[in-house]
């Protein structure tokens, strides 16, 4: 096998010209196949981290997936807000074993903006039921003090203790920036792959106190007492004592004659949306297949045509004593050895590229792609791959194969 | 002992009724060197591929030291031909772009050659290529940048390296100029004597014949050719387009 791998390498060697181009079209289409196969994996796994533990978030009635996107996600604007005394209710409701209250709105820097209170820092958790850690500092004790997210701490180059503005409304550009709204950075957390870390958070008061005039804010500012309480916010995060009590207690709310409620799965949202986007995912995936195809034919066009100058090659390997078998062989040893260079630069180019894209992209496009591509998905994308070539590699396998079996050596 | 070549009544048709080969009874002995000459379409080409296990006797057999090639399966005649068999074409001979010695072990590894002989393989193939006088750096040389003469002298290195007991050789002078031809004879000759080994030249050359004791002209031995030869021309023409 040594002594073939080796023919079948100086074969190619030989023929450098066609097989570099078909080397080239082989690592794009490898590597496109790869990138979407990490991007789709990467994209699941963080979508799927982004909350684990809420049993249902309530908010304003619109669709499930409106809430979702804007309460877990910070996509979108909320439609309508809740009363506050709704979110009292629930916290104080027997079957609740904490609730989150969520008011979004504004931002900073570009950066969502989220008031709640301490329930957040206790009880929210992502990824596998992991809670929020500080990488520096502590929660928000007084009005004006904020903790953020690690992108935010990361892209703004902030840190404990430095004084940052927070406006009203969504954008990084603001007209009603307030220079006179200071807030301080009371902690910082760890990074968590999630929109949390993309996040200014502040407390709830906080939030109604920049939505002040700049008179009433300098009040508040010289007497932290006068901060106004909320009178609504955006949404609740429920934890329940037991699971069991969810439908129930879901419909409850579906149907609170006080206000307009509306209680969603987080579940049952995720996958809804999730099924949304696997549509994407699909076509990505059946392109990246296409364009890996068509480059195999590439190959198998490349061997092919090199047949028909190979007869003489073909006739001494049958002098030697080579079987049509050996011959088949190593017409497949040629397309897997190509290919397998292919797969190997291909996942080098890939881990390189996403190793030196990673900041810009995290930055740009809020996109965190790790470059350790290595994953079962992958490994078995890969051997795809090589069954696929086997496969293509069959129709100049098998040209070869009669070539030889009806070689003569001696012509007349 | 048994004869190199022993054929009995063999036949050979490319089409079921259009034999183009039949040969009564002939053989050769072991160390036993033939000149064989012959017409175009006397059937040279038919033998040379029949007695190598290309091609399959339609009747009769053909037996290589004792061995009856026709009853042997297609895998069996490929080890038997890279364990016993020599051949030498007239060009492309070699595996242009592999070194002559990799071309050299492939011969041998064809031959399933054992671990002792692998060994030695070096160093038989250098005292191959030092009695053929090519220069020694020839070995780890791609063939392509090799000249035809040298070219031509290797393939008798890599034909003999499994120390096959027959060697079957076409036209290998055709691309030599005069000189290199002699040069050539002389050498296969003295190879085939000192190895011992059966030989079967094949030329049109005549001029080669004087370098053999046996001369066989296929045209007779072949019925089908001796046949035709006594026809008309138009038959001849018509069967050797068959043939090439």
């Amino acid at each position: 096998m040594n002594t073939l791998l080796s023919v079948a390498w100086h074969s190619l060697l030989s023929r450098k010209k066609t097989v570099l181009l078909t080397f080239c079209s082989l690592v794009i289409s490898i590597m496109v196949l790869l990138s979407v196969e990490h991007i789709r994996l990467q994209a699941k796994e963080s979508f799927n981290r982004t909350i684990s533990g809420v049993d249902l978030i309530v908010g304003a009635p619109s669709g499930q997936l409106n809430l979702l996107l804007y309460s877990v996600f910070r996509m979108g604007s909320p439609t309508n807000n809740i009363e506050y005394d709704s979110f009292t209710m629930l916290r104080d409701n027997d079957l609740v074993k904490w609730a989150i209250p969520i008011s979004l709105g504004d931002s900073h820097r570009g950066f969502r903006v989220m008031g709640t209170n301490d329930a957040y820092f206790a009880h929210f958790r992502y990824g596998n039921k992991q809670p929020l850690n500080f990488a520096s500092g502590k929660p928000f004790e007084h009005l004006f003090e904020a903790v953020i997210g690690a992108d935010v701490a990361h892209a703004l180059k902030y840190e404990v203790g430095d004084k940052i503005v927070i406006a009203h409304g969504i954008g990084s550009t603001s007209f009603t920036n307030h220079e006179t709204s200071p807030f301080v950075v009371s902690g910082i957390l760890a990074p968590t792959g999630t929109p949390v870390d993309k996040t200014v958070h502040v407390s709830l008061p906080g939030i109604e106190a920049i939505h002040l005039s700049p008179n009433k804010l300098q009040a508040v500012i010289d007497d932290h007492t006068l901060a106004p309480q909320p009178d609504n916010i955006t949404s609740v995060m429920l934890g329940l004592n037991s699971k069991f009590a969810t439908f129930a207690l879901q419909r409850n709310i579906n149907n609170y004659p006080e206000d307009r409620l509306m209680a969603v799965l987080p579940g049952v949202a995720m996958a809804e949306l999730w099924s949304l986007m696997s549509t994407v995912e699909n076509l990505l995936r059946v392109i990246a297949a296409l364009v890996l195809i068509s480059s195999l034919f590439g190959l198998a066009t490349m061997l092919l045509a090199s047949m028909n100058e190979r007869r003489a090659e073909i006739a001494v390997f049958r002098v030697l004593g080579a079987g049509p078998v050996v011959i088949l062989m190593l017409i497949l040893l040629e397309a897997l050895i190509l290919v397998a260079l292919s797969v190997m630069t291909s996942m080098a180019l890939l881990t390189l590229t996403l190793m030196g894209t990673e900041g810009w992209l995290a930055a740009e496009f809020g996109l965190f792609l790790s470059h350790d591509i290595f994953s079962t998905d992958i490994f078995m994308i890969t051997g795809m791959v090589f069954v696929a070539t086997l496969v293509v590699s069959i129709f100049p396998g098998v040209e070869a194969y009669k070539n030889a079996l009806h070689t003569q050596l001696y012509k007349g | 002992m048994t004869a190199a070549i022993a054929i009995n009544s063999l036949s050979y048709a490319y089409q079921t009724d259009k034999s183009i080969l039949s040969i009564p009874q002939w053989s050769l002995g072991q160390g036993e060197r033939v000149f064989l000459y012959g017409d175009s379409g006397s059937g040279k080409t038919t033998l040379l591929n029949l007695l190598c296990g290309i091609l399959v006797p339609t009747n009769g057999s053909i037996a290589l030291f004792g061995e009856e090639l026709a009853t042997m399966t297609n895998r069996q005649r490929d080890t038997f031909r890279a364990q016993h068999i020599g051949v030498v074409f007239q060009q492309f001979n070699l595996i242009p772009y592999l070194t002559v010695f990799k071309n050299i072990q492939l011969a041998a590894y064809f031959a399933r050659a054992s671990r002792a002989q692998t060994q030695q393989l070096l160093s038989r193939a250098q005292s191959l290529i030092d009695t053929l006088g090519l220069p020694k750096d020839v070995l780890h040389k791609r063939v392509n940048q090799l000249s035809v003469g040298q070219q031509q002298r290797v393939a008798i290195a890599r034909a003999l390296i499994n120390q096959p007991k027959l060697l079957l050789v076409d036209e290998p002078t055709s691309a030599l100029d005069a000189s290199a031809r002699d040069a050539f004879m002389q050498l296969l000759m003295h190879m085939c004597e000192a190895e011992q080994t059966s030989l079967i030249f094949v030329s049109h050359d005549a001029a080669l014949g004087e370098y053999f004791e046996r001369k066989v002209d296929l045209t007779q031995l072949n019925e089908v050719s001796a046949h035709l030869a006594q026809s008309t021309s138009q038959q001849i023409g018509s069967c050797s387009e068959v043939t090439s």
